[in-house]
């Protein structure tokens, strides 16, 4: 009846896991409860659950990315204090649960924090600066979301219900089949990541026809603000590199569940292939993650210089010549795996010439400061902290695309410390700069000013604290993923990395105080004209937050900076009183098709991962009921009437009169 | 929408375009309809599903050889039942089109002949491919003998399970033209299943060049 699954899953002897779910489980019910309690469920339901909102559920993966980067991050500390105490003793942490952390960590952290930071960043922004009132389809964007989340769900799960893989965050063949890995920890993994996956592979479809065709009148490809271009590059790296991921878990499903010899040491198997396969995926993958980082810090660094963007064509290009060679450098993953000198080199070559695109960048961002007027704001002070950070871990990753150095490194804390310093000093830099840049557009508010900048300086210290020691660690020798250790050399530098992680979460902490504080003293910093920062692209050009249509009549795009040229427009001209023709608005309704079918998607990914096969087929039919009953809707869009739209754009535009006038009367 | 230029002095905040023509839609269309964006979607779609066979063609190119010490291609394809296999699915390529003409017409006794005669071939190929598929096994050249059959099974087997998902799809877009009609939203819908029903064939014209071609060829 129940397959696999039987009491003896739940790890009731083991205290650390039971705590950590026992808190988890508390958190959920204590909030579903006072949402409940409050009757907010109602609007809930209707406002985020089923909305199908670009905006809206950009915020949700963003708040999931967030809520993940929570457990992803504890577990980050348990690794930290392990390693600190597990000098020449067994830590505190035994090798089985050890594994399971790591592998952990690495899947939430690439798969439900990065991903859904820049999905939801890209989400919620691109239609705004594109001048489009929603993404191309908008129904299918809550499918995404929801699979999305049903992934996150399912992993962590396994953190009460059987066990998680021990394998990393890549399962490397043969450890993972069946044979090494009997359990279900690396069931958990490859249904998670496959339910996701299919979310993440629709939302790139979405975000790629949006860009590509979806725009307001005049906003021709060249006029598109950066980000806008370094989400068709990351999304169209979505397309084209996901597929292979899903592919490739598809063969080691195959493998594990039904005898397949795709990657087995038996009757042929072929482990390489694996890792072929997986870096073909993967390596696009730290592309499709930094590329919309890039796109943010093109859009902050011009707001807060009082200048357009440096090189602005220049930098197009470089977005596109990093799509193309994104496929062309996975084979630097495993340099040491036998590919032979001649591979090696060409791979090496690559590597570096990927490299110079990026350094383009980085200068064009350097000029568009230089002679600015540079204002040191919060999402300022994230974007500098990148460029320096970036640069340094940019410079690890050419030193281990030189083979011969490779070998050396290969396997050690030196790889560790260069990918999270790309990967913390890029993706995560710019999704805090993102979040603080929008928040005020997304919500009305802006967020508290000077802790921000307090978590700012704790995170930027205790990462250079955390992760500067795993250089030198690696360079002494220490290989990734040890669970304890004997060498006496190693163990300040493994207590001044926790100390840089204890650093680290004062910094979040200070980022949930700040949250806290900037929700209690909203009225204080409301945001009245929907343009806090004089930004300079159409996203600035509405309300904050934006009605449901985002914009009450389509803005007509005359050049680059399209909201910049607007507001030099209007200036010259003064102020008119002179309103434009009001037209009724059709929107897409909502619909919870997205929920529902995650809800069965979600017992469909646990029943798989039970072998509870009567479960597996409920699941199927019923999210395919679900599509069925979506297509049968006779009532797809709503109206929103010319006089309701008026009376939203009358109320934006007297705000701005009314800040403009009040700047004027003061000057 | 594309191509309109404010008059300039509409408005104080040169937002807006003067002169739209009905209430605008959901989006905005600058490139084009709806119809045209669900089709482009469909597209990108498409792509991808065609580089997640191209990952299986790859496996399958990669372990070919690795047979271990079990039958190979040559050993196993019956070039006779694939023929078979072919000229239903390319038939039914034919006749989807033929469906789709019946759109274009409206002529709703053309849409479903079109799509029933699709159905029947697709059906028929399927019956074809699991016939194959059985006495393979049935033959100990099962999925789990050897690396070259797990990668056969799969490339196969997957494009198999694209034609069920397509014969459901097809199914489900008579019934939804019975109940409802050919409103614009339904047609869309059968656009972007002719398209897959399209690609389909595609797929098959290379896995019955890679896999049966070549492997009887060896």
């Amino acid at each position: 009846m129940f397959g696999k699954l039987s009491w003896a899953a739940v790890p009731l002897d083991q205290p650390i896991p039971m705590i950590a779910s026992g808190v988890v489980a508390l958190g959920i019910f204590g909030v579903m409860a006072l949402v409940v309690l409050k009757g907010w469920l109602p609007y809930l339901w209707r406002e985020w659950i089923t909305s199908v909102d670009h905006k809206r559920i950009g915020v949700m993966y963003t708040l999931l990315a967030m809520v993940m980067l929570l457990r992803g991050f504890s577990d980050a500390i348990l690794m930290r204090s392990q390693q600190a105490l597990a000098f020449q003793s067994p830590g505190y942490l035994p090798p089985e649960h050890y594994d399971q952390i790591f592998s952990a960590h690495g899947t939430l952290m690439i798969f439900f924090v990065a991903m859904p930071f820049v999905i939801g960043l890209m989400n919620f922004v691109v239609p705004l600066q594109l001048g489009a009132r929603d993404v191309a389809f908008p129904t299918l964007n809550s499918v995404s979301f929801w699979l999305t989340a049903t992934g996150a769900l399912l992993v962590n799960i396994s953190l009460v219900v059987g066990e998680f893989a021990r394998t990393g965050w890549l399962p490397y063949p043969p450890l993972s089949e069946i044979a090494y890995s009997p359990g279900v920890g690396v069931d958990y993994y490859l249904w998670a990541l496959q339910i996701s996956g299919v979310g993440t592979l629709l939302s790139g479809v979405n975000l790629v026809t949006t860009v590509l065709k979806i725009h307001a009148p005049g906003m021709t490809y060249m006029r598109m603000p950066m980000f806008c271009w370094t989400t068709l590059a990351s999304n169209l790296l979505i397309v084209a590199a996901f597929p292979i991921l899903t592919a490739t878990l598809a063969m080691l499903l195959l493998d594990r569940y039904l005898g397949f010899h795709f990657f087995t040491n038996e009757a042929g198997g072929n482990v390489m292939m694996f890792m072929n396969l997986i870096w073909a995926w993967g390596h696009p993958e730290v592309y499709i993650l930094i590329l919309p980082a890039f796109g943010i810090f093109s859009e902050i660094i011009p707001t807060f210089s009082g200048k357009p963007l440096f090189g602005y064509r220049s930098m197009v290009a470089a977005t596109m010549v990093i799509c193309i060679l994104a496929f062309m450098v996975w084979l630097h993953h495993f340099f040491t795996m036998g590919a032979g000198a001649d591979v090696n080199g060409i791979f090496a070559v690559t590597t570096m010439i990927i490299a110079v695109p990026t350094g383009v960048k980085v200068f064009n961002w350097l000029f568009t400061m230089f002679g600015g007027r540079i204002v040191y704001s919060v999402p300022m002070l994230w974007s500098l902290g990148f460029i320096v950070t970036f640069v340094i871990g940019g410079m690890t990753g050419v030193l281990l695309a030189v083979p011969p150095a490779d070998f050396v490194l290969h396997n050690s804390l030196f790889l560790v410390a260069h990918f999270h310093n790309v990967i913390i000093g890029g993706v995560l830099f710019g999704s805090f700069a993102g979040y603080t840049y929008w928040f005020p557009k997304a919500f009305g508010f802006r967020l508290h000013d000077r802790l921000g900048r307090a978590a700012f300086w704790f995170w930027i210290v205790g990462f250079y604290l955390a992760f500067m020691p795993l250089y030198v660690l690696g360079l002494m020798g220490m290989t990734r993923r040890m669970q304890h250790y004997d060498v006496p050399e190693w163990h300040p530098w493994l207590i001044a990395a926790a100390a840089g992680a204890a650093l680290i979460l004062c910094g979040i902490m200070l980022q949930v105080a700040q949250l806290v504080v900037s929700i209690r003293h909203r009225e204080s910093l409301r945001d009245e004209t929907g343009d806090p920062w004089n930004g300079r692209s159409l996203e600035w050009a509405t309300s904050s937050p934006p009605p449901a249509f985002n914009f009450a009549i389509l803005p007509n795009v005359e050049g680059e900076d399209a909201y910049w040229g607007i507001k030099q427009h209007a200036r010259d001209q003064a102020h008119s009183n002179e309103e434009p023709e009001y037209e009724d608005i059709e929107m897409p309704a909502n619909t919870p098709t997205g929920v529902i079918c995650a809800f069965f998607a979600t017992f469909m990914g646990f029943a798989l991962i039970w072998h509870i096969w009567w479960l597996v087929i409920v699941g199927g039919i019923g999210a395919y009921a679900t599509f069925v009953v979506f297509a049968w809707r006779n009532e797809t869009e709503y109206k929103i009437d010319a006089d309701e739209v008026a009376k939203i754009d009358r109320a934006h535009r007297r705000a701005i009169r009314a800040h403009s006038d009040a700047a004027l009367a003061s000057s | 929408m594309s191509g309109h230029h404010s008059t300039a002095g509409m408005d104080p905040n040169h937002i807006g375009h003067a002169g739209g023509s009905g209430p605008p839609s959901h989006a905005a269309r600058a490139a084009g309809s709806k119809r045209v964006i669900a089709g482009y979607g469909f597209w990108i779609f498409l792509l991808s599903d065609i580089i997640m066979f191209a990952a299986f063609f790859a496996s399958y190119a990669v372990l070919t050889d690795a047979t271990a010490k079990g039958p190979s291609g040559r050993d196993l394809f019956d070039l006779h039942g694939v023929a078979w296999e072919t000229a239903c699915l390319l038939l039914s390529s034919f006749t989807s089109g033929i469906a789709t003409i019946g759109v274009w017409a409206r002529r709703k006794s053309w849409f479903y002949g079109g799509m029933a005669v699709t159905f029947v071939l697709g059906a028929t190929f399927l019956g074809l491919e699991l016939r194959e598929f059985t006495s393979l096994v049935a033959r100990d050249a099962g999925p789990s003998r050897s690396a070259f059959l797990s990668a056969f099974f799969t490339l196969v087997g997957c494009h198999g399970l694209h034609v069920t998902a397509g014969l459901l799809w097809l199914l489900t877009m008579m019934a939804q033209v019975w109940a409802k009609g050919f409103r614009p939203d339904i047609l869309r819908r059968v656009l972007c299943f002719s398209l897959f029903w399209h690609a389909l064939d595609i797929v098959w014209v290379a896995l019955f060049s890679v896999v049966y071609l070549m492997g009887a060829g060896r």
